[in-house]
């Protein structure tokens, strides 16, 4: 029989400028500087600011063979409170196709969820993680555009899927490395923090100081419990 | 660049075995249309043809800059889809080595010159990027237009992953060329699933090419134009009479056929086979071409894993249906899942008709419209076939 395969297959639904896309590439790129094996589409549409984006990752040991969106998830990442409360998004309700004992991690400062979303999600055994992102890259990083780190902090942490020198190597590579694009407009978006961070050094620091925290964070909290909303202070 | 001033690069030329299963590799990671590009860099193309439209890949586009790198002779831009496939029927009666490639609706309104050029004897490779051709329109890999490609006597494979469409293309051009062969090889994949997406794929040093196009060796000469042959269709045979057309269409036409199934002991040699088999002993296989097979594969995997009887057949050539080889195959399983990116099942169809115990295949499943096809789809038919329980909330 062949190895037991350790798969995760990510659904990320957030709004246009958030970094959804780029969290994906990064994801992978960390997966792969782990050894491991990861890949990834991110969802065609309308891309511009506000409007929904989703991007899809597949993380795993073994090698990965199958393609296309995903359909399944294991791990669903919200990161804007827009994605549940005004339906932006490619999949709605934005739980849809979530398999038993998943895991949900939610970008919001407030209670997103409705009675009945507890109602399903509590009938799936999922967990919860709902926590300020936003909130939490102004406070570490003085800007907003790094709740994406943040969010991938969170996820990695939380998951232990690969260590904090895999992200750092990850996080170098499409900072400071120049053969990445991943789109025109996120290229563009890339010379617009970095002007506003001055130096690329900076920005990288930033970034890892705010992956950092949210791995504190991580470490700090226990979502094997029974409580569906695992709530984290920022 | 002008094609003048454009240095031809000397390349250290070898035959197709050695460069397919000898030559040193090294594992790139790239995209399925630059995996395409890639081959045709190394086949000593003499010429490309093609029409740019949206939707395409990026493929021609990329051949554009291999043309422009000194790899190929001549690159022309045609007029459109219907004006390609005729000047790529045109180009070949000069003797020359020639690639093109399109997209959905692109190979629709070039099929009428494509489907003659089996008939004309036209040795040219073909890549078919598959996209949505029937409204409501997308862009998506939906693969119904292979369909319209099954009934017209070229060979045709179906490549899974980056890696495939890399070699089942380099193999295209040996085969085509075979003496008793000689008729176009379709290279088809899916768009955007393979064609925009990275893959790692294997490949060997750009500095190696396959042995050029030798007109002297050929079946139908090439024509001189320095001295046209006179009345080469004014007065075809075929138009002296209507016993003449009947008799000559059909001997002509078997003998396309007959050199359609001749290609498939070159699928053998450069392949190594028309169809793969994983867990040759199981009761229920998925059997999978394309994309699908990537999706096949990962629900065999998951199947393994569960300690399920379940295999995989991936069938690597559509034209040669590789009928005996599947009926050998499936001869003793009890239920064959068909997971399809198209509505009507083409390839459920072709298998059903070509096994004895053709009741054990159950259609589908199946997404059109390019919609990803989910590995939990298959689980649950693989669970149903096998009379178990599969949990999944649609």
């Amino acid at each position: 029989m062949a190895e037991k395969t350790e798969r995760y297959n990510i659904r990320i639904s957030g709004l246009g400028g958030q970094g959804v896309v780029t969290t994906a590439h990064i994801l992978g790129s960390t997966m792969d500087n782990a050894g491991k094996y990861a890949s990834l589409v991110p969802f065609f549409g309308s891309e511009k600011r506000m409007a929904p984006v989703e991007a899809y990752v597949r993380a795993s040991n073994q090698p990965i063979y199958e393609v296309g969106e995903v359909v399944y998830p294991d791990i669903i990442m919200i990161y804007h409170s827009q994605v549940v409360t005004h339906g932006k998004s490619y999949t709605m309700p934005f739980y849809t196709g979530l398999k038993p004992n998943s895991l949900i991690i939610i970008n919001t400062d407030f209670d997103v969820l409705t009675e009945e979303d507890e109602k399903v999600l509590n009938d799936l055994n999922a967990t919860v993680v709902q926590f300020d992102a936003n909130g939490l890259a102004k406070k570490i990083a003085g800007t907003e555009l790094a709740t994406n780190m943040a969010m991938m902090g969170m996820l990695l942490g939380l998951t232990k899927l690969v260590n904090a020198e895999n992200i750092e190597a990850a996080v170098k590579e499409r900072f400071l490395g120049n053969s990445f694009v991943a789109s025109g407009g996120t290229a563009a978006l890339d010379s617009a923090i970095e002007k506003k961070f001055k130096k690329k050094e900076e920005l990288l620091q930033k970034n890892m100081d705010v992956i950092n925290k949210t791995f504190e964070m991580a470490d700090s909290v226990d979502i094997s419990g029974s409580d569906l909303i695992v709530r984290l202070d920022v | 660049m002008s094609p003048n001033k454009r240095p031809m690069l000397e390349k250290k030329l070898v035959d197709m075995n050695y460069l397919l299963k000898e030559a040193p590799r090294e594992q790139h990671f790239i995209t399925g249309a630059q995996a395409m590009a890639e081959a045709v860099k190394r086949a000593s193309v003499d010429m490309a043809i093609a029409y740019p439209i949206t939707p395409q890949s990026e493929v021609m586009h990329l051949v554009g800059d291999v043309f422009a790198a000194g790899h190929i002779k001549e690159y022309y831009r045609a007029e459109e889809e219907l004006g390609t496939m005729s000047a790529i029927a045109g180009a070949s009666r000069a003797g020359v080595r020639l690639f093109t490639a399109t997209s959905g609706p692109g190979l629709l309104r070039g099929l009428e010159a494509i489907v003659s050029w089996p008939g004309h004897r036209v040795p040219a490779v073909l890549g078919i990027l598959t996209r949505v051709v029937n409204a409501p329109l997308s862009i998506q890999p939906d693969n119904i237009e292979m369909a319209y490609m099954m009934h017209c006597g070229a060979v045709m494979l179906h490549a899974e992953n980056q890696q495939d469409t890399f070699d089942y293309t380099l193999a295209a051009f040996a085969i085509a060329e075979k003496v008793d062969v000689y008729i176009p090889v379709a290279v088809a994949t899916e768009g955007f699933f393979v064609t925009h997406a990275k893959g790692y794929v294997d490949m060997m040093s750009e500095e190696l090419a396959y042995t050029p196009f030798d007109p002297v060796a050929a079946p139908v000469p090439a024509m001189d134009n320095e001295t046209p042959p006179a009345r080469i269709q004014r007065d075809a045979p075929v138009q002296k009479s209507n016993f003449m057309s009947y008799l000559i269409h059909s001997v002509w036409q078997q003998e396309i056929w007959d050199s359609n199934s001749r290609a498939m002991k070159y699928i053998y040699e450069y392949l190594g086979g028309p169809i793969e088999v994983q867990n040759p002993e199981a009761d229920v296989f998925v059997v999978a071409s394309g994309c699908a097979a990537a999706q096949a594969r990962e629900a065999w995997r998951y199947a393994q894993e569960d300690g399920l009887s379940v295999g995989l057949i991936k069938v690597r050539a559509i034209r040669p249906f590789p009928k005996n080889e599947i009926a050998d195959a499936v001869k003793n399983a009890k239920a064959l899942i068909v997971p399809e990116h198209n509505i009507i099942g083409w390839l459920s169809t072709e298998i059903k008709a070509s096994i004895p115990n053709g009741g054990i295949v159950v259609d589908g499943p199946r997404v059109y419209g390019g919609m990803t096809l989910p590995v939990e789809l298959i689980m649950k038919e693989l669970y149903t076939a096998l009379g178990l329980e599969y949990e999944l909330n649609l």
